[in-house]
C-alpha cells in the first residue's frame, strides 16, 4: 500500500492514494472525466486528450498524471470544457462522420462523452469530414474491425501486447490516414492473432465488435467448462438460449480475462446435435427410448455385474458433487473399487508423485501468483495454447522482468518469449532436471537451510546426482550442456521461482520419475512453500482437480483417503451405510483391457471418449464393442457413444448445478444459466435415479448444494466449502471448516508427510518405452491446439473454433520432409506398430528433426490409434508423448 | 538546376531494381552479411529495422509484405510492429514501384511554390496515375511529405537523389536526365 496524500478536487480536499493518477482519484470518488484511451489493466498512454483537467490551473491529461500532495484540481473550469469538447468534436467527425445517434448507443464510450459533454451535431458542420471509407475486416469468425468507427485510441494494441503478450496488431500508416492493422499483407485472421476477443472487449467504441453475440436479456454467472485454469465467465442468456460471454473481472484465476475457447465456445451448448433422448440399442441400431425403459434397463443390468465386473469411468469435466456421486455409486452400490476418470491419462502421475515428496498432488501456488515469479520454468506445458489465461501470468511475470526458462521438445508459442529455450529430446526430462541439479549443487547454488530444516532423504539424493555427468546429459538430453548449466543458474538465482509443467512431463512411462525431477529441484532451491514458487501441474480440464479430489479414483476415497486404511474404510462405510471393499480397484486402461482379459462385463461410462483419448485407442474401441453392456453418458453422441448398449443424454455444463475445482485448487460455482436441452437431464440427477432403481439408499438429494454437505462432511480439505461460501468467488483447499478463509498456496510450514518434512527421490533415468529405429524411424509426439480441447467433442460443434481449425495436422521439420519428399500440404500417412492415420502435413521447425507431432482432436485423423499404451509402473499412465513411428506421402 | 543535393547520402542505389520475384533476404551471404554489419552498429536487435526494411527495398525495389515478415522474425519483433514501422515512412514502397520513384513534395513551401502542379506534370509526361507503375515499368509518381530541402522548393525526390527548384515546365527536363541518351517516355 502507498502513504496516502491529501489533494483537493473540485474544491473539497480528499485523500488519495499517493501512487494514484488524477483520473483514478477523480473516478473513484464518482467524479465523471471522460476518457478513451484509458484502461483500468493497462499502462496509461495519453493520446485521446479527452481526460483534460486542470492542476493548479494547468491543463494535464488526468490519465498519466500522477497525484501530488496539495494539488488542486478542477474538472469543470470553463477552459477545460471548451477544449474538451472541441476534442471530442474532432473524435466525432473522425467517427462514422460524426452522427451521436448511432445504433452502438450505451455501447460506444464516445457516444455516451458526446452526450456528457453536450455535443452538438449542427456544430460539426465546421469540420472537413473523412473522405476515406477503409474496409471492414470481417476476416474473423468472432469479431469484425470496421476502421470507420475507429477512434486511434490504441486499446486493443496495447492490450495485445501488454496483456495477452502476442502483439498481433499496430497502428499502422500516419497522420490522417492512421489505422489498426495487423501483419503485412495479412487478414486479421492470418496474423499472430490467437482470436482470444479481449481487444475487442475494451474497445471502447463499436470499432472491434463480436459478430456472434446478442444482447442478453441477463447474465448467469459460472464457470468455464473447458481448461483448468478455471476462470470465472458470465454468460448471457436470451430465452433459453446462451447468446455472449464475458470475464469475470472479481474471480482471481482470470480477473475477466478469457480465451478463445471460454469467451466464444460455448455455442456447442445450443447444438442441434445434442443426445435429446436416451437410445437403446435394439436389434443392433440405437434407438430412441424413454427414461424409464432406459433406466431400467440400466438398473437390472448393473445388478446383475455386482463387484468386480463392473466399472466406472468418470470424467473431469463433469462436477464435483457428480463425480462424488459416481465414486460413491461405484463403491457403495457396486461395491467395487473400480472407479476411474480421465485424470489417469493426464495427471495422475502429478497425484503419485508430488504425494511422495511433498504430500499433496495439486498445485501449490495461485495463478495469479505466478505472474509474480521472478523465474518461471515451463517445461513440458505449451500453456499459451492449452492453459490460455496462465499463460497470461507469464506474460505479467515477463513485462515484470522475470526470466523465463522454457523447456520443451517443440519449439512452442512461448519459446519466442524465453531468455532460454531448452529444446530437449522427448522423454529426457529426467536427465535434464537431474543434470540441472548437479550443476545447482555443485555450484552452490542450493538452499542448505530449507533443505536442512524442511527436507530428507538429501544425501541418497545427492550421491543419485552423481552420475548424471555432463556428456551423459547431453548424450540423453541432446542439448549443449553448456545451457543447461545456464538454465540451473537462471533458475536457482531468480527467487521465487516457479516451475510449470502438464502434459509433457506426466504423459511418460517415467512420469512419476519426471514429476519428483521437478519437486526435487523446487526443493533444492527452497522453492516451495512460498507464493510465487513451487510445483505447479497445470490440470487439463475444467475440474479434473476436483474428480480427484472427489475420489474418483480407484485407490481414495474423496481427499485421498486411502481405501486400504480400515479407520478410513470404517469411516465412509458408517456413512454410505454399505459394506466397502477393501482392495484398489482398477484403473482407466486396466478396465478396458479387463474386458478382453479380466472380470469387466459392464462400463458406466460417463463424459468420456476413449475411442479417441485413450492411447493404444484401437484397443479400447475392441474393448467397447466387446464388453457385455456399455452405457454411454455424455451430451453427444461420441465416437464411443457408437459402441454404447445404452446412451442417456446428459445436461451441459450450463445446464445443472455445482461446482468445478481448478487448476489452483479454487473451488468455484458451477450454475444453471438454461434449462437442460431436450429431455438432456444432468449427471447427477441420473446417477442417483439408477441407484434408486438399484434399491439403494444415500441418493436422494435435493439439490447439488446438499451433495456438497456431504461431501464437505467427509473430505477434510473441503470441510469449510459449502455453495453460499462460494457464491461469488471460489475458495481454495485446503479449507477444513467453516472459518478458514482457504489455502492461497501450499506447503508454507510443514508438508502434510508423516514427519512433516519434503522427501527427496533419488531418480534414474530410463528411457521411452519405445525408440526409432529401422522400421519406425521417427519419434510421435502429441500436443494440443489452442482452438480445439481434448477429443473436440464440443469445439467442433463450435463453427467460429471449426473455422480456426478443422483438421489434425502432422508437424514435420524440413529436414526430414526433404527426405520423405513431403511438403507442406501433402496428405501422408503415419504408421506405428499399433495402426496408421492419414491427415495433412505441415512442414515447420517448431517440430526438431526427427520428430513430429499431432494433436488428438479429430476423429477423421484419430491420432492415439498410434500411440503407445505402455505405462508407467506407479500412475498407471500410458506414454501418449513418445511413440516409434513412420511417415510416407499417402 | 543542382542534380544532386549535398546532404542525401545515396541510400538506394540511383536506379532501383527491376520489380522481380521477391527474392529472400537473409538466405544469402549477401543478406546475411548485410543483417550482421547492421547489427553490431545497434545496441538492441530493433536498432536494425530501418536499415533491413531499406536493403529490402534496395534488393526487391519495394518492400513487399514476406520481406516484412522476414525481417520481422530476423530481429524477433512481431510483424505488426515491422509493418507499423514500415507504413510510418513513406519513403519504404509498400507496393512494387518503377525503378524512378519520383515523390514530389506538396507540403507547404513546395505547395506554395506550385507543388501540386509538379506532381500533376510528372504523372502527365509519365502517363501514370498517382502511384502506379507505368506500363514500360519506369516509373511510379507520388506525393510527398516535406522533404526537409523546403529553401529549393518545389523538390523532386528521385530514388536517392534530389531535384530542386523544380517547375510543372521542367519536368521533361528532369525525366531526360533520368535515363540520359534514352528517349523520355
Ligand atoms: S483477439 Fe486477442 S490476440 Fe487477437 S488482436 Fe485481439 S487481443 Fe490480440
Ligand atoms: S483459459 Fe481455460 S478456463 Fe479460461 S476461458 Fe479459456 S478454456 Fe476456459
Ligand atoms: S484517457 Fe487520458 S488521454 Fe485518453
Ligand atoms: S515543404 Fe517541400 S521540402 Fe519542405
Amino acid at each position: 500500500m502507498s502513504p496516502k496524500i491529501e489533494i483537493s478536487l473540485n474544491g473539497s480536499t480528499v485523500e488519495a492514494d499517493a501512487s494514484a493518477t488524477v483520473l483514478e482519484v477523480a473516478l473513484e470518488h464518482d467524479l465523471f472525466v471522460p476518457h478513451l484511451c484509458h484502461h483500468p489493466d493497462l499502462e496509461p498512454a495519453g493520446v485521446c486528450r479527452l481526460c483534460l483537467v486542470e492542476v493548479d490551473g494547468r491543463m494535464v491529461t488526468a490519465c498519466n498524471t500522477p497525484v501530488t500532495a496539495g494539488a488542486k484540481i478542477r474538472t469543470d473550469t470553463p477552459t477545460v470544457q471548451q477544449t474538451r469538447l472541441g476534442a471530442v468534436e474532432l473524435l466525432l467527425v473522425n467517427h462514422h462522420g460524426g452522427t451521436i445517434d448511432c445504433e452502438e448507443g450505451e455501447a460506444c464510450d464516445l457516444n455516451r462523452i458526446a452526450r456528457f459533454v453536450g455535443a452538438d451535431e449542427a456544430r460539426l458542420g465546421r469540420y472537413r469530414p473523412p473522405d476515406r471509407t477503409l474496409p471492414v475486416d470481417g476476416s474473423n469468425p468472432f469479431f469484425t474491425f470496421d476502421p470507420g468507427l475507429c477512434v486511434l485510441c490504441g486499446i486493443c494494441v496495447r492490450t495485445c501486447d501488454e496483456i495477452v503478450g502476442v502483439a498481433a496488431i499496430d497502428f499502422v500508416k500516419r497522420g490522417f490516414d492512421t489505422t489498426i492493422g495487423s501483419a503485412p499483407g495479412k487478414q486479421w485472421i492470418d496474423s499472430d492473432c490467437v482470436s482470444c476477443g479481449e481487444c475487442v472487449e475494451r474497445c471502447p467504441t463499436g470499432s472491434l465488435s463480436f459478430t456472434g453475440f446478442e444482447t442478453p436479456e441477463y447474465e448467469v454467472t459460472t464457470t468455464c467448462t473447458y481448461c483448468g485454469c478455471g476462470c470465472g465467465i458470465h454468460l448471457g442468456v436470451s430465452g433459453d438460449r446462451i447468446v455472449s460471454a464475458r470475464g469475470q473481472r472479481e474471480n482471481p484465476s482470470n480477473e475477466g480475462r478469457l480465451c478463445v475457447k471460454g469467451r466464444f465456445g460455448f455455442t456447442f451448448v445450443n447444438s442441434p446435435e445434442r443426445l435429446t433422448t436416451p437410445l437403446i440399442r435394439r436389434n443392433g441400431a440405437l434407438e430412441e427410448a424413454t427414461w424409464d425403459e432406459a433406466l431400467d434397463l440400466v438398473a437390472a443390468r448393473f445388478s446383475a455385474a455386482r463387484g468386480d465386473a463392473f466399472a466406472a469411468i468418470a470424467s473431469a469435466k463433469l462436477t464435483n458433487e457428480e463425480n462424488y456421486l459416481i465414486q460413491k455409486f461405484s463403491r457403495a452400490v457396486m461395491g467395487t473399487n473400480n472407479v476411474d476418470h480421465c485424470a489417469r491419462l493426464c495427471h495422475s502421475p502429478s497425484v503419485a508423485g508430488l504425494v511422495q515428496s511433498f504430500g499433496s498432488g495439486a498445485m501449490t501456488s495461485s495463478s495469479k501468483d505466478l505472474g509474480d515469479a521472478r523465474c518461471i520454468f515451463a517445461i513440458g506445458t505449451n500453456t499459451t495454447a492449452a492453459h490460455p489465461i496462465i499463460g497470461l501470468q507469464i506474460m505479467r511475470s515477463i513485462r515484470a522482468g522475470g526470466r523465463l526458462i522454457v523447456a520443451n521438445p517443440r519449439e512452442i508459442e512461448l519459446a519466442r518469449h524465453a531468455d532460454l529455450f531448452i529444446q530437449h529430446r522427448a522423454g529426457s526430462d529426467v536427465a535434464l532436471l537431474m543434470g540441472m541439479m548437479r550443476v545447482i549443487v555443485e555450484e552452490g547454488l542450493h538452499d542448505p537451510e530449507f533443505i536442512e530444516s524442511r527436507c530428507e532423504n538429501f544425501e541418497a539424493f545427492q550421491e543419485s546426482l552423481a552420475e548424471y555427468d555432463d556428456a551423459t546429459v547431453e548424450e540423453k538430453t541432446g542439448v549443449p550442456f553448456a545451457k543447461i548449466a545456464e538454465a540451473a543458474r537462471m533458475y536457482a538465482e531468480n527467487s521465487p521461482a516457479a516451475i510449470l509443467y502438464a502434459m509433457g512431463i506426466t504423459q511418460h512411462t517415467h512420469g512419476t520419475d519426471n514429476v519428483l525431477a521437478t519437486s526435487n529441484l523446487a526443493m533444492l532451491t527452497g522453492n516451495v512453500g512460498v507464493p510465487s514458487g513451487g510445483v505447479n501441474p497445470l490440470r487439463g480440464q475444467s475440474n479434473v482437480q476436483g474428480a480427484c479430489d472427489m475420489g474418483a479414483l480407484p485407490n481414495v476415497y474423496p481427499g485421498y483417503q486411502k481405501v486400504e486404511l480400515p479407520e478410513v474404510r470404517a469411516k465412509f462405510e458408517q456413512a454410505w451405510g454399505a459394506d466397502l471393499d477393501d482392495a484398489p480397484g482398477l484403473t482407466h486402461l486396466e478396465i478396458l483391457r479387463g474386458v478382453t482379459a479380466g472380470p469387466i462385463r459392464a462400463i458406466y461410462l460417463v463424459g468420456e471418449n476413449p475411442a479417441l483419448s485413450e492411447a493404444d485407442a484401437t484397443h479400447a474401441r475392441e474393448a467397447m464393442e466387446k464388453v457385455d453392456f456399455l452405457v454411454v453418458q455424455d451430451i453427444f453422441l461420441t465416437e464411443s457413444a457408437e459402441y454404447a448398449d445404452v446412451v442417456l443424454p446428459a445436461a451441459s455444463f450450463a445446464e445443472k448445478d455445482g461446482t468445478f475445482t481448478n487448476t489452483e485448487r479454487r473451488v468455484q460455482r458451477v450454475r444453471k444459466v438454461i434449462p437442460p436441452v431436450g429431455e438432456s437431464r444432468s449427471d447427477a440427477w441420473i446417477t442417483c435415479e439408477i441407484a434408486r432403481r438399484m434399491g439403494a439408499s444415500g441418493f436422494e438429494f435435493e439439490s447439488a448444494e446438499a451433495v456438497m454437505e456431504e461431501i464437505a462432511s467427509l473430505t477434510p480439505s473441503y470441510g469449510g466449502i459449502t455453495h453460499d461460501r462460494i457464491d461469488q468467488v471460489g475458495l481454495q483447499w485446503p479449507c477444513p471448516d467453516p472459518s478458514h478463509p482457504g489455502t492461497r498456496y501450499l506447503h508454507a510450514e510443514t508438508f502434510p508427510r508423516p514427519g512433516g518434512r519434503g522427501r527427496f527421490v533419488p531418480l534414474e533415468y530410463r528411457p521411452p518405452d519405445e525408440e526409432p529405429d529401422a522400421e519406425y524411424p521417427l519419434v510421435l509426439t502429441t500436443e494440443r491446439s489452442l482452438y480445439h480441447y481434448h477429443t473436440a467433442t464440443m469445439t467442433r460443434r463450435v463453427p467460429g473454433l471449426e473455422t480456426l481449425r478443422s483438421e489434425e495436422l502432422v508437424e514435420i521439420h524440413p529436414r526430414d520432409a526433404v527426405e520423405l519428399q513431403i511438403a507442406s500440404g501433402d496428405r501422408v500417412r503415419v504408421t506405428s506398430r499399433r495402426g496408421e492415420v492419414e491427415a495433412h502435413a505441415l512442414v515447420t521447425e517448431a517440430s526438431p528433426p526427427g520428430t513430429i507431432s499431432m494433436t488428438f482432436h479429430f476423429h477423421e485423423s484419430p491420432t492415439n490409434v498410434l500411440t503407445n499404451a505402455a505405462w508407467d509402473p506407479v500412475a498407471k499412465i500410458p506414454e501418449t508423448k513418445v511413440c516409434a513411428v513412420r511417415v510416407e506421402r499417402a | 538546376m543542382k542534380k544532386v543535393h549535398p546532404a542525401v547520402v545515396g541510400a538506394q542505389p540511383f536506379q532501383l531494381a527491376e520489380h522481380r520475384p521477391v527474392e529472400r533476404l537473409f538466405e544469402d551471404a549477401e543478406g546475411r552479411d548485410r543483417l550482421e554489419k547492421s547489427l553490431s552498429r545497434y545496441p538492441e536487435k530493433k536498432g536494425a529495422l530501418l536499415p533491413m526494411l531499406a536493403y529490402a527495398q534496395e534488393r526487391n525495389g519495394w518492400l513487399s509484405p514476406e520481406a516484412m515478415e522476414e525481417i520481422a522474425e530476423a530481429l524477433d519483433l512481431t510483424p505488426a510492429y515491422v509493418r507499423s514501422v514500415a507504413t510510418f515512412y513513406t519513403m519504404y514502397a509498400k507496393r512494387p514501384v518503377g525503378r524512378y520513384w519520383i515523390q514530389v513534395c506538396t507540403c507547404i513551401s513546395c505547395h506554395v511554390n506550385r507543388g501540386e502542379e509538379v506532381f500533376e506534370s510528372f504523372l502527365e509526361h509519365t502517363g501514370t496515375r498517382a502511384g502506379e507503375v507505368s506500363e514500360d515499368g519506369r516509373y511510379t509518381v507520388i506525393e510527398a511529405e516535406c522533404l526537409g530541402a523546403c529553401g529549393f522548393a518545389t523538390v523532386v525526390q528521385v530514388n536517392d537523389r534530389y531535384f530542386e527548384n523544380v517547375t510543372p515546365e521542367t519536368v521533361p527536363e528532369v525525366l531526360a536526365q533520368l535515363e540520359p541518351g534514352e528517349p523520355e517516355a
